[in-house]
């Protein structure tokens, strides 16, 4: 993995540290997590190199707090899954620098957690793969179960956490989701899968404002220029054009 | 408690497209017409945060609320249907304006061999091609009958294009100018052109510029922001009721709109409709709206689900195959061809939605299907509508869905794959059919509407012939990886696909094979007219909406004639 930038490394280790003392002390993981957690977030915003441009412009990213997930390590868990579906390369950050975490933490808790847009109305029928979605499980309760069997495998095949393993065998137990092999109480596991899968896409390449895609990193990637109000002048051009991104902050002003 | 209402001349069931032209027209010539629409008020004004891929295309802010209605789906008569728990293959509206407000502005006429394909087909191939199990029919108007109400709804919208060389007859010029010319229109008619086909610039409803229509309304300047499907337009330039026929119906003091009404059940004595029932969704209170006409202008689903709920026309049985409400459900058939450019980066970020090419060499009967096992074909395009970034993600096949792999190869051919497409005609089966659910309920305690829907053999040989018609011309196009698309073996309700469902209150010369007559007028219920793709009697090669517009027109000079003489109007 070449030039990771100094932020997401030291996320990265804060979170292996994290969990190696959390498995050397048998101490709840989530509270030790926490305490290091704020430590780093200290740690940050003293260095200017290591600060978010929210940060910079004048205080900590608020935005970055748990609305959904009660566990640190539930988060930690959430967090590694994540990188490894858009792990950091020499393209820019991964999952974690980009806040996909967060962004998923904080749509569970609202209205795509809560199902409040999707028919919930029973009899649940596991039917055919061709009549979609037809758990009675509402998607935050999706992510809860499938967090929890992420955790009982890696204790079971590694006796490690999740979030501690290497890399290849974080991959191999989520193409045990994938292919829809892991047992899961009211709900496929690829059912699963897919909706971390779309779900950190969506959290790479929403608007900044959702918490992911931070400073539209994302975007900057894929040479996506976000919000433009217009093209006119540009759409005949005979050239690929590279437009600096904006996102729907600007109409904040 | 139902409160009762006073009767009025009119009554929509759902103003969008449809109902907007209906009350237009209706309300210009002074009739009393109510618009009940079950979603919010919106409009132009409200689309200023419009570019947000999150919000609007993949949480669907503008579509159905699926918690409070959806449908139930199978793919065959023994299977048990299970709900549609959220949107996928198909994205129903819902608010003022209904899929007029999220479409892409893709706008064509159905061709001449459309409306005539029974006889055409049989007069040219003999009465076999398709076997019986195809229940394909005339529509009980010609093309060149058709003629006038293309031409009105496409001045009302004020579409920019140029004719289809190998279209049917148009008399008049497009309202306005065809879209710009970009590299990758321009790239798609040149190989389209070596390979001796006929291309042309799609008809669009984003439009070339500021334009005002019969009616007075102004459409602005397309700005190619890339946000049109499933998006509102804050420029109002891509045409909308909302920017047109709404506005037009209300300027004449004889139109009331109300929204949040949703409409559960249409009364009537057996032979005439008498009022509508319908919920304030935010108070819970019940009305009946009495009328002297009632023009059903909902989507397919809503058309076809209020005619069986209300006991009105005979359900369609599959087994004896007799019954027309709920008969000839269609779809679209979508065969294309990606090309992976490992040199170029395209602009494909910018766009509109309907600015594109296209091709109709391979659509209808302009191409000799006496040794193919299928009727039909459909229009081939390329369109730059805005490729966005969560929802594409194409990278070549065999390559990994998540991991170092896919990032790498979904990030590098971000700007380098083009796609070409084609809506392909499907043509109606014994058992694709629409009728209700036994179990399923909606918010109203109403039965949800029950979808029965497979690919046939006709589907899937048309698939495959256009996908690699396509496939040819992407390889002209200088891609270094071309990949034919694969028909699926089973319709499948999860992936995105098409919103153009048809059918199910389909019109014809005869009330054995039909629900509604060529004004759309009920033959069961002479002062009920169901107005929309629900009357296609298949789904053509093209995007619909250009042909559900001028038979709403069709339908309102109906209505009109229905109100100074009554009776069946054929």
């Amino acid at each position: 993995m070449a030039e990771e930038k100094p932020q997401t490394m030291s996320r990265r280790r804060f979170i292996r540290n994290t969990s190696l003392i959390a498995g050397g002390a048998a101490i709840g993981g989530g509270l030790l997590g926490a305490l290091v957690g704020a430590n780093l977030d200290d740690e940050q915003r003293t260095d200017p190199n290591k600060q978010t441009a929210s940060q910079q412009a004048g205080g900590q990213n608020n935005n970055e707090a748990l609305m959904y997930f009660t566990s640190r390590e539930d988060f930690e868990v959430l967090s590694a899954a994540a990188e490894r579906i858009l792990p950091e390369d020499d393209h820019g950050p991964g999952a974690i620098a980009l806040g996909v975490p967060y962004f998923i933490d904080h749509q569970l808790a609202g209205n795509y957690g809560y199902n409040t847009r999707e028919y919930m109305q029973g009899p649940f029928y596991p039917g055919e793969e061709t009549q979609g979605y037809q758990t009675p499980l509402r998607r935050n309760q999706v992510f809860d179960e499938g967090i929890r069997m992420m955790k009982e495998l890696s204790q079971k095949n590694h006796q490690k956490a999740f979030n501690e393993l290497e890399e290849a065998e974080q991959n191999e137990i989520l193409s045990q989701f994938e292919q829809g092999k892991v047992q899961m109480r009211g709900v496929d596991s690829a059912t699963f899968f897919n909706l971390l899968r779309s779900a950190v896409l969506e959290g790479a390449y929403a608007d900044p404002m959702y918490g992911g895609n931070r400073n539209m990193e994302g975007w900057k990637m894929k040479n996506y220029p976000g919000h433009q109000a217009s093209y006119l002048n540009q759409i005949e051009a005979e050239e690929f054009q590279e437009i600096e991104p904006q996102s729907l902050h600007a109409f904040h002003k | 408690m139902v409160t009762k209402l006073p009767k009025v001349d009119v009554v929509t069931v759902g103003v969008g497209w449809t109902g907007g032209i209906i009350a237009a027209e209706l309300a210009k010539q002074g009739l009393k017409v109510v618009g009940l629409e079950r979603g919010k008020p919106r409009s132009t004004d409200d689309f200023l945060m419009i570019h947000d891929e999150y919000r609007y295309a993949i949480r669907y802010e503008l579509m159905q609320d699926t918690s409070k209605e959806t449908i139930t789906f199978r793919n065959k008569p023994n299977q048990r249907a299970l709900p549609m728990r959220q949107l996928g293959s198909f994205l129903l509206g819902e608010g003022l304006g209904g899929a007029g407000v999220h479409w892409n502005g893709q706008n064509f006429r159905f061709l001449p061999y459309d409306f005539q394909i029974k006889s055409m087909t049989e007069e040219k191939y003999g009465a076999n091609k398709v076997g019986a199990d195809y229940t394909i029919q005339d529509w009980g108007i010609t093309y060149e009958e058709m003629g006038p109400y293309f031409d009105k709804f496409e001045k009302t919208i004020g579409v920019s294009g140029e004719p289809s060389p190998l279209g049917g007859q148009r008399p008049d010029k497009y309202p306005t100018p065809p879209m710009k010319e970009t590299v990758i229109t321009k790239r798609f008619k040149d190989a389209a052109k070596k390979l001796g086909l006929n291309p042309y610039h799609l008809p669009s409803a984003n439009l070339s510029e500021t334009y005002k229509n019969p009616d007075g309304e102004q459409i602005n300047a397309c700005q190619y922001c890339g946000f049109c499907e499933r998006f509102g337009c804050e420029y109002g330039a891509k045409t909308s009721p909302n920017v047109t026929v709404i506005p037009t119906a209300q300027k004449t003091g004889n139109f009331e709109l109300r929204t949040h009404a949703n409409v559960t059940r249409i009364l009537h004595d057996g032979t005439k409709a008498t009022a509508v029932r319908y919920v304030d969704v935010l108070t819970g209170e019940e009305f009946e709206q009495p009328a002297e006409m009632i023009a059903l202008t909902s989507y397919v689903m809503n058309n076809t689900k209020l005619l069986l709920v209300s006991e009105l026309g005979t359900p369609y049985d599959p087994n004896s195959g007799t019954g027309v409400i709920g008969k000839n459900y269609c779809y679209q058939i979508l065969p294309g061809a990606t090309g992976f450019f490992e040199k170029e980066r395209f602009n494909t970020f910018m766009g509109a939605g309907a600015l594109g090419a296209t091709v109709d060499d391979y659509n209808g009967d302009f191409f000799d299907h006496s040794d193919l096992n299928f009727i039909h074909g459909g229009s081939i395009s390329i369109t730059q509508t805005g490729l966005r970034p969560i929802q594409n993600n194409a990278v070549p096949p065999d390559t990994p869905k998540w991991g170092p792999e896919f990032k790498d190869k979904s990030i590098h051919y971000y700007n380098r794959v083009l796609n070409i497409g084609s809506q392909g005609a499907s043509m109606p089966f014994r058992h694709n059919f629409l009728d209700l659910d036994p179990t399923y309920k909606d918010a109203y305690g109403v039965p949800l509407l029950r979808l029965t829907y497979n690919f046939t053999e006709q589907d899937k040989n048309l698939y495959k012939y256009v996908a690699e018609r396509s496939a040819e011309i992407m390889k002209e196009m200088g891609a270094d990886e071309v990949v034919t698309s694969q028909t699926a073996e089973n319709y499948n309700i999860v992936p995105y696909q098409t919103t153009h469902n048809t059918g199910g209150v389909i019109m014809g010369a005869e009330p054995e094979t039909s629900a509604v007559n060529n004004y759309l007028q009920m033959w069961d219920a002479e002062n009920v007219f169901v107005v929309g793709a629900s009357a296609f009697a298949h789904n053509g090669g093209y995007n619909p909406t250009g042909t559900v517009g001028a038979l709403a027109y069709r339908a309102a000079e109906g209505m009109l004639k229905y109100s100074k003489q009554g009776g069946s109007l054929v």
